[in-house]
């Protein structure tokens, strides 16, 4: 009956469930796509945040977000050079 | 009270804006309701022809706008359906002929004299959408169970959900209940789960659709097939009624064929 069902179509799972998926992972890059611009803002507001606790390399920050198949992640890459002791107040 | 002014828009063309627009706008109109449908598509005009009114169209909406001429006289009455009213596009104008302000000037103008104000929208994201969002208070989006029609669509719901728009309710259009059995078409229940809004009404692939542009006479006015049906149970909730969804599978036509080739494929029903 195999070669019956294969004429008939049984061999094949239905394109839908690809679509799905397809759909699926399509979505998340596309929610979670973000402009040059507003990308710049926020790592020009990380810096500001860090500064406050360390010394930071400004020159070699690397921040991108991370698309793989099922998920997309921000990574930071932000080389330290020395934290600062003392309490927060004490800079600022 | 003042007319609820509905924008319908997709992202995507080719979807079934117009037909939607055209369909549910007699729908609202026949069942009492005194409607204004606004054809937004600067330049690419289509709803007169849609709505079979492209013969008395005089004036469009950039005329009352300019104040070329009056509101009533750019109006185009249909005499099939009392309180149906189309007020149609300019086809020689582009998109950049008007702005959101004069866009929500017009409807403003317009909802006292009205329940409702229906407004085609071009398909994009650019300036066309954002001027025919602009006056509404609410939207309709209309997808197809394609994954290009459905991603445009996010994208839209993700624009009108930032305007403020709501409720923002989805029309599935051109479903075929057989290829969804076969496991060949994305379900109703799929694109609901990535799109997670409201649904209004499923509207199934049907020859008539066709037939009602070649004629140009919605099918709501005649109500003799499953995407007519389906248009009117869309403006029936848009009224506030309780309709159930139409059973599409009874509608499907399922030839003997497709019956043996379930049988032997083993696919469950869904």
């Amino acid at each position: 009956m195999g070669f019956l069902s294969k004429f008939f179509g049984g061999g094949n799972d239905g394109s839908s469930q690809k679509a799905k998926d397809r759909l699926k992972i399509v979505l998340i890059h596309d929610r979670t796509d973000i402009s040059p611009q507003l990308l710049d803002n926020l790592r020009d507001e990380i810096i500001d945040v860090l500064a406050k606790y360390m010394d930071i390399d400004t020159r070699k920050i690397e921040i991108n977000l991370d698309h793989d198949d099922n998920a997309v992640a921000l990574v930071a890459n932000i080389p330290i050079l020395r934290i600062r002791r003392g309490k927060v107040n004490d800079i600022t | 009270m003042p007319a609820r002014v509905i924008v319908v828009t997709s992202g995507k063309g080719g979807v079934g804006k117009t037909t939607s627009t055209a369909n549910i706008a007699a729908a609202l109109a026949k069942f009492g309701k005194k409607v204004a449908a606004i054809d937004a598509d600067v330049g690419l005009r289509n709803l007169d022809v849609i709505m079979g009114l492209e013969n008395r169209v005089v004036y469009n909406f950039i005329d009352v706008i300019e104040k070329t001429c009056k509101l009533s006289a750019a109006l185009v009455k249909d005499k099939r359906v009392p309180g149906l009213y189309l007020l149609p596009a300019a086809q020689t104008r582009t998109k950049d002929a008007v702005n959101p302000e004069q866009m929500v000037a017009l409807c403003e103008e317009m909802k006292p004299d009205f329940d409702f104000i229906l407004l085609d929208c071009p398909a994009g994201i650019e300036g066309g959408f954002k001027n025919a969002a602009a006056g509404a208070d609410e939207a309709l989006v209309v997808t197809t169970p394609e994954i290009p029609a459905v991603r445009d669509a996010d994208r839209i719901i993700g624009m009108l959900e930032s305007m403020g728009k709501s409720p923002i309710r989805l029309i599935i259009n051109r479903l075929r209940p057989n290829m969804v059995q076969d496991g060949d078409m994305l379900a109703k229940d799929d694109i609901l789960d990535v799109l997670s809004i409201e649904l209004i009404g499923v509207v199934p692939e049907d020859e008539s659709v066709i037939r009602a542009t070649n004629n140009g006479e919605p099918m709501t006015m005649t109500l003799d097939s499953p995407a007519a049906q389906a248009y009117l149970n869309i403006a029936e909730r848009i009224l506030g009624r309780e309709v159930p969804l139409m059973d599409l599978e009874s509608y499907a036509a399922r030839g003997l064929f497709s019956s043996i080739k379930r049988f032997f494929s083993g696919k469950r029903k869904r």
